[in-house]
């Protein structure tokens, strides 16, 4: 088990109270003290939540969330009533060129809180659940960087990466000799062409909500494919 | 504040039922939607399971299936299931498995429970698995008429009826009685010649002023006419006429020619006017003084055809228009006949089989026919004038549109040219020795009708049969079995039909999947309880009359008997309009999802009530 610099960790559940002992900010405290499953705890008993962010540009240090979507769900069920989706006013400027990938304008943001404002209720929502995005580069990288940059303090929590996942199994689909005579390449893991393969249908894409709800979709047709009811979270976390 | 599920709203709102419900309540739809994703190749539901849920498919397909295993319906993207068993004891009634990859939307009972409370047609359409939604579509599709094309001229069959403005109440109410007319135009004798008419007095007058109010009648009609009168030009049109009377709320509209009134036309002379049209053809059809002559009418057949059809006349008003307008070229060809050949040596009577004895024709068909002769025939000596008279009436049906009986029963047959005493030999040996092997080629001899001569033998043969069917559990069995040969499909799936096996085909032949074993079907229950009646809705009247079938499962057949005859003769109307040869085969591509949705819940009507012949006449006997 890795975290996303690549620091191992090994407990997740161990690894989450300590942090929120040593926390300053009490919404992060309360955060981390609910905790998380135990390694060992197979995927049917767990509840996650997909999330996804919209951001004004690439750069977790340059740029900022303008959007969270987010969803609760298990294998069975993604629970649309318990979906939730806030605007964020961003700490730099919104340009053009990312209004073009999300849609979202000044207009939407005008009245929107800031980052601060919402991580409260923000992170209630996540507290105690395994959190699910497609590329954790992005999700994680930004949550942290952007709290750092606000309340000098991150914050670091597992997650299942639906992407990585794709490329685990598109990578090991093209292994062996025969693949390799037979050019087989990995096919592309960007949400909505590997949703294709599990034959999910196509959603208008870069809204948070649609996105979280899309990523859900896709662990659960993931796990009927690939893993089992009973795999260990162990396996998939990051 | 407000979540917004757009990509799942636009989805749903597209789709039946939800496609009428009002934004608010869309959106409380979505909220509480669970998303499930399902691989191919598992069960969602089984049955008897508890359900507190209504399922509906976001992509993928999924198949649902009877007790028996059997298919029961496929759906695809936007297909609703566990609606029965949320309707009826919470326990999954079909089975339901995904055949491919699917994501469904969970609606909980709650919400479905709530959205059948508020919004009638939300609930219509989920609880009318199969009849209620058929009945729905047979009661629009009789809606609406276009008259645009017609003049108001054609109704009119008599001169008004003109009375003078001082003539005493009880007197016009007396003339109106006498000349049969619930209307009059009141004259004024003082009046400028300008005008022609000052008033018009009406039942509806003579009941409300005068009767309700106690007038006397010793009154001049002046005193209670109405002078507010609105008028029509001869030249206008039916749709014209009608509009104009309901606008103003009047019953009776003047038509006038240069001012001058030339006739009355009521609210009743419109609905009539429908019928008037095969009326006209058939009193053509009595001019015509040759074969070639006949033929030569029988090609505005389809004008006539079309226009009842346009007209959105029932089938059951087309099907006996078109079967009187055969019946017309029969008895018109055999007074050809007699006055070619001379008048018949023995006394005959011509017989119509099929679907024209029943009153169900339609544009193609072929003919069914056979002849009764008297008793004392001697083929010696009359053999040769009845073979020629058949054989001109056949050839001269053939030369007008009626195609030569596939399967030989045509009164050029000598097989079917018997006497009244052989028919009834040959009828007992049928019902009273049955096999289905002999009885698969002659079911339409029990539908039967006297065309020409002695039609009262018809009627004669009639009651034999029926008083030897009657009750008959032997020979009923054997009917019924025949009457189950025939299956419908279970309904559509994209472009294709699909059948009960799973398979697809490209088209379906209304006519062999439909109407034909519904006609079947009733007949064995006319057949059981001795209904006189023909036709397949009178049939069914006296069934239901009888009480054989379960509450409401006889109204159910008269509305699959109705949209599945209505779909097959609007089809038929089409391919003529669009200049292809007619038949009975249509394509599902050519079909609106409407008509799939309404052909499917008929299919399935049909399809019950198969299993209930069987049941109610096979059981014990084989």
């Amino acid at each position: 088990m890795h975290n996303f610099i690549n620091k191992e960790i090994l407990n997740w559940n161990a690894y989450l109270q300590l942090q929120g002992r040593h926390c300053k900010d009490k919404r992060l405290a309360e955060f981390y003290q609910a905790g998380t499953y135990n390694d060992d705890t197979p995927l049917k008993e767990i509840e996650f939540v997909a999330l996804d962010f919209e951001t004004t540009g690439l750069d977790p240090k340059q740029n900022s969330i303008i959007s969270i979507g987010l969803v609760p769900f298990n294998l069975n069920r993604v629970l649309c009533r318990k979906a939730k989706k806030w605007y964020i006013t961003p700490q730099d400027k919104l340009e053009e060129e990312s209004i073009i990938i999300h849609g979202i304008t000044h207009s939407d943001l005008k009245g929107a809180p800031d980052l601060l404002r919402v991580l409260g209720p923000f992170l209630e929502q996540i507290a105690g659940k395994v959190v699910v995005v497609h590329y954790r580069n992005i999700e994680r990288a930004f949550l942290d960087l952007n709290l750092r940059a606000l309340i000098d303090e991150g914050v670091i929590f597992p997650v299942i990466d639906t992407m990585q996942i794709e490329a685990t199994i598109q990578s090991k689909q093209c292994e062996g000799f025969l693949n390799w005579l037979k050019r087989k390449k990995p096919g592309s893991i960007r949400l909505g062409n590997s949703r294709l393969r599990y034959n999910l249908p196509s959603y208008q894409p870069h809204d948070a909500l649609t996105d979280a709800i899309a990523t859900a979709e896709l662990l659960q047709a993931q796990v009927r494919y690939h893993y089992s009811p009973e795999t260990p979270i162990k396996d998939l976390w990051l | 504040m407000e979540v917004e599920l757009l990509e799942i709203q636009d989805f749903i709102s597209q789709y039946p039922p939800f496609d009428e419900l009002p934004e608010d309540a869309l959106i409380e739809v979505v909220k509480s939607i669970e998303i499930s994703y399902q691989r191919a190749n598992t069960n969602i539901v089984e049955f008897k399971d508890e359900i507190n849920e209504l399922y509906m498919l976001r992509s993928g397909v999924v198949e649902l299936y009877r007790r028996n295993g059997n298919l029961y319906n496929r759906l695809d993207q936007g297909g609703l299931f566990g609606q029965m068993g949320l309707l009826t004891n919470n326990k999954v009634r079909f089975p339901a498995k995904a055949t491919k990859d699917t994501l469904l939307y969970c609606i909980p009972g709650h919400i479905f429970y709530d959205l059948c409370e508020r919004f009638e047609y939300f609930a219509d359409y989920v609880e009318s698995e199969d009849s209620a939604r058929l009945k729905q579509a047979v009661t629009s599709k009789n809606q609406g008429s276009d008259l645009t094309t017609s003049k108001v001229t054609t109704l009119l069959t008599r001169e008004p009826l003109i009375l003078a403005s001082d003539t005493t109440i009880q007197r016009v109410a007396q003339i109106m009685a006498e000349e049969g007319q619930s209307a009059a135009l009141i004259n004024d004798l003082n009046n400028e010649q300008e005008k022609h008419f000052v008033g018009l007095i009406t039942e509806h007058d003579l009941c409300a002023k005068v009767i309700a109010s106690g007038l006397t009648v010793d009154n001049p009609v002046s005193s209670v006419m109405s002078t507010d009168l609105i008028s029509l030009d001869h030249n206008a049109y039916i749709s014209e006429a009608m509009l104009l009377m309901l606008r103003n709320n009047v019953h009776h509209l003047p038509i006038l020619k240069k001012d001058r009134p030339i006739g009355l036309i009521e609210v009743s002379d419109i609905v009539r006017y429908e019928s008037q049209n095969s009326l006209l053809f058939v009193s053509s059809i009595f001019q015509q003084q040759s074969t070639e002559d006949l033929a030569q009418l029988s090609n505005q057949l389809k004008d006539c055809f079309i226009r009842m059809v346009n007209e959105d006349a029932n089938s059951h008003m087309v099907g006996r228009a078109m079967s009187e307008i055969g019946r017309s070229f029969k008895q018109r060809l055999l007074e050809l006949a007699e006055e070619k050949f001379g008048p018949p040596p023995i006394p005959y009577c011509f017989l119509a089989l099929g679907s024209m004895a029943r009153d169900e024709q339609l544009l193609v068909t072929d003919q069914d026919n056979g002849l009764i002769l008297d008793n004392n025939y001697d083929p010696e000596i009359h053999g040769e004038y009845f073979e020629k008279l058949a054989h001109f009436v056949c050839d001269g049906l053939d030369a007008c549109g009626y195609t030569y009986c596939t399967g030989d029963i045509m009164a050029t047959n000598p097989e079917y040219r018997k006497t009244q005493m052989q028919w009834e030999a040959c009828f007992g040996e049928w019902i009273d020795d049955p096999n289905p092997k002999a009885l698969l080629n002659c079911n339409i001899f029990f539908d039967l009708n006297g065309v020409y001569g002695r039609t009262k033998w018809a009627e004669q043969l009639n009651r034999f049969i029926l008083s030897r069917t009657k009750n008959n559990k032997r020979f009923l069995a054997c009917l019924a079995r025949n009457a189950l040969n025939r299956k419908p499909p279970l309904g559509f799936f994209k472009d294709f039909v699909m059948e009960n096996d799973g398979r697809h085909n490209n088209s379906i032949n209304l006519k062999r999947r439909g109407t034909a074993p519904l006609a079947d079907l009733i007949r064995v229950h006319a057949l059981a309880i001795g209904s006189q009646s023909q036709n397949s809705f009178q049939r069914l009247d006296d069934i239901i009359e009888a009480g054989i079938l379960p509450k409401s499962k006889g109204a159910d057949l008269h509305h699959a008997m109705e949209l599945i005859s209505i779909v097959r003769l609007r089809h038929q109307a089409l391919d003529v309009e669009s200049d292809i040869e007619p038949d009975n085969n249509i394509e599902p591509e050519n079909m609106s999802d409407l008509e799939r949705r309404y052909l499917k819940d008929a299919f399935l009507v049909l399809s019950n009530a198969q299993n209930f012949l069987k049941y109610r006449y096979t059981a014990n006997t084989f």
